[in-house]
């Protein structure tokens, strides 16, 4: 650590050692809970504990049969299906319609900036069990209940504000008299986005529609309320799992869902860091 | 000039109008339908039209006329053939308990015979028809728009004479819950900011690489799916889970002495720790970012201890991001529905989950939509105070 002097006393070290112990033990529990499900997802047992064989590395007391039986399942693979259609749909619609408010609202001759920003957040804030019951009585009034096409607006709808604050943010850093100097030279509007903003911008988009993604991939509110059986995602999947009848396939799913998290995590980390080199140049 | 700028004021603003009809319609439309149903409901005005059209001549003290009775028994009757009499009977009875099985009794005597006397048939029928009272809760229950599921959503009810008088405390369900709702949101978010303050300091003013290391830390769980991270507390914190096991293993606990972690109101305040601390720990750290470890060094050369120099110098620099940390905590965790229901068991439950109950299983859509709102309504107030200290557009997740 920079803060501090160069000598410690004795005191000063052990309130840094305090310090240091502490912090390790709130990493341990944002973490642990979630690498102990890898192991025992390998578990030979229907059991979520770990068993003597585990204990002792006997290798019979592991197998991949709850991946197995993943894999093999029906069920699990139309999830798979259903989580992706309705993710990457919602995720399309949501990253157009952000990128192009976002555009806007950056502008510095946006009217009402502070009111329509906060209207636009508003789904990310709101209470997801209102959002969901509201969007029931909508879509079945509309005669659009348990269908596809409610769930890919919902998910749509929760993931503009995420798309939005992103590119908003990437933005934020833009260089206007790019812009201004493309224009000059006789650029549109629209030559403009694409050579100019765009390229400038990209990963903040790249990572607003991963969030996007995310967030419709992660939900189960809305799909428990407007989805019916044909509409089960992987989150509705593993909750039915977690309520009815539990079993160790919840957690080989758990542990594929977290190398996904992963490598979601990692080209977002990779995006925003090509973003801050981008600025700085 | 001024016919530029007013140009650039409308590309700006027609560049953000498809994202506004978009949410307008798939959200704000959504919100609006559930704050009608929270004070319309037209079914059994639309059941009865004729009884309460008799009824609203009625004084509310004697015992209607005959022809009331008719009416009502005819209105039943036809109801009965459509088979649309249960589901008026239910809403009936939320008003007034018991009237679900007065109406079907009656309606079922009703079925075939023409009575001579039809207020005599009914009262033989069920001696409720006798009471002013039934028929009072009758004409209330006929009221197209009513604010009747805000007072059972505030534990209210109206007394004989209409006025609006407090539930007995053994009867009150939804204030309580709410309270309880906001005094677990309380404790998650105090218990998030003295986890996450340390961590967040660290963070702050380690090399770039480690505070990045720790950072991915920080973010990973952040990233992981909320129902991979409560499926695992569930693992962990069970009867027969880990660390149940490791605390009878290492001889702490006797066999039969495992605590129930999990199932409960302790299983819902761990896990929702964990999953919002993120949620803390990263405005934090975006404030502490900014607070230069110089003004640190400053105080302590000018003979001040570590601990005068954090409470005089850093804490006051942090402001900002506690605040922004706890308001954002606090308003998730006022929301929260997921893992409550998963990890909460009877005692763990939050508003949230009510509405659930009342949208899912006992169909009382009308009440969950006055919760519904009345939540909302709790959250907006804190978003408005969280835009006004900290602006929306400090929201970060990367």
């Amino acid at each position: 650590m920079a803060v501090g002097r160069a000598s410690f006393t004795l005191g000063e070290r052990l309130e840094r050692g305090l310090h240091l112990a502490f912090c390790m033990a709130v990493f341990a529990f944002l973490i642990a809970p979630m690498l102990i499900v890898v192991p025992l997802s390998f578990n030979a047992e229907p059991y979520f504990t770990f068993t003597e064989g585990m204990l002792s590395l006997d290798p019979d007391a592991y197998s991949l049969r709850w991946y197995r039986n993943v894999i093999g399942d029906g069920e699990w693979r139309h999830a798979l299906v259903n989580s992706l259609v309705i993710g990457v749909s919602a995720t399309f619609i949501a990253t157009v319609l952000g990128v192009l408010a976002a555009l806007g609202l950056s502008s510095p001759y946006m009217p009402s900036r502070q009111i329509v920003m906060g209207l636009l957040i508003s789904p990310m804030v709101t209470p997801i069990i209102v959002s969901a019951a509201g969007m029931f009585f909508f879509y079945s009034e509309l005669g659009l209940g348990q269908t596809h096409l409610s769930l890919i607006l919902a998910h749509a709808a929760l993931g503009t504000p995420f798309v939005v604050i992103t590119v908003t943010a990437t933005l934020s850093g833009f260089d206007t008299n790019l812009s201004r100097a493309a224009s000059s030279l006789g650029a549109g509007p629209i030559v403009i986005f694409r050579r100019v903003q765009l390229p400038i911008i990209a990963p903040g988009v790249i990572a607003g529609a991963l969030f996007a993604f995310a967030t419709s991939f992660d939900e189960i509110v809305t799909v428990l309320f407007l989805g019916g059986l044909d509409q089960r995602t992987l989150p509705r999947q593993m909750w039915a799992g977690i309520r009815e009848q539990i079993s160790p396939e919840i957690l080989a799913v758990a542990t594929c869902l977290m190398v996904f998290a992963v490598l979601l995590l990692i080209t977002v980390e990779w995006l925003r860091r090509r973003g801050v080199r981008h600025a700085n140049r | 000039m001024a016919q530029s700028l007013r140009g650039a004021r409308i590309r700006a603003a027609a560049l953000t109008l498809p994202l506004v009809i978009f949410i307008t319609v798939t959200f704000f439309v959504p919100l609006g339908s559930m704050l009608t149903r929270s004070f319309h409901s037209p079914q059994v005005a639309d059941a009865l039209p004729r009884t309460l059209a008799l009824l609203e001549d009625w004084d509310g003290q004697s015992g209607p006329q005959e022809e009331t009775f008719r009416t009502l028994g005819e209105e039943f009757r036809s109801l009965a053939k459509q088979r649309k009499l249960g589901g008026v009977a239910t809403r009936i009875n939320r008003l007034e308990s018991g009237m679900r099985s007065t109406i079907l009794k009656t309606a079922r005597k009703l079925r075939r015979d023409q009575p001579e006397s039809w207020r005599e048939a009914m009262v033989a029928a069920d001696e409720a028809w006798g009471e002013a009272g039934t028929w009072r809760a009758l004409r209330r229950a006929g009221e197209r728009f009513t604010l009747q599921h805000y007072l059972n959503a505030l534990d209210l009810d109206r007394d004989d004479a209409g006025r609006i008088v407090t539930q007995p405390p053994e009867r009150r369900i939804y204030l309580p819950l709410l309270w309880r709702t906001l005094v677990v949101s309380l404790a998650i978010t105090v218990i998030c900011l003295v986890l996450g303050y340390p961590v967040a300091y660290l963070i702050a003013n380690s090399s770039p690489a480690r505070s990045n290391l720790l950072l991915l830390l920080v973010l990973l769980p952040f990233w992981t799916s909320l129902l991979v991270r409560t499926t695992s507390w569930i693992v962990l914190l069970q009867n027969q889970g880990v660390v149940n096991d490791l605390l009878v293993a290492i001889g702490i606990l006797g066999d039969d002495g495992r605590i129930a972690m999990v199932y409960n109101m302790t299983g819902t305040l761990i896990a929702m720790t964990q999953i919002l601390l993120p949620f803390m720990i990263l405005p934090l750290f975006a404030v502490m970012r900014t607070v230069s470890p110089q003004h640190l060094r400053a105080a302590s050369s000018l003979g001040a201890t570590f601990r005068q120099g954090f409470l005089r110098v850093y804490w006051p620099q942090t402001l900002p991001g506690v605040a922004a940390g706890s308001l954002l905590v606090f308003i998730l965790s006022i929301g929260y529905y997921i893992t409550p229901a998963l990890v909460g068991g009877r005692t763990g439950q939050l508003i949230s989950n009510m509405i659930a109950y009342h949208m899912q299983q006992s169909l009382n859509w009308g009440l969950a939509a006055a919760l519904g709102v009345i939540l909302l309504a709790t959250v907006g107030l804190f978003y408005f105070v969280y835009d006004r200290l900290v602006g929306i557009e400090g929201m970060r997740f990367s």
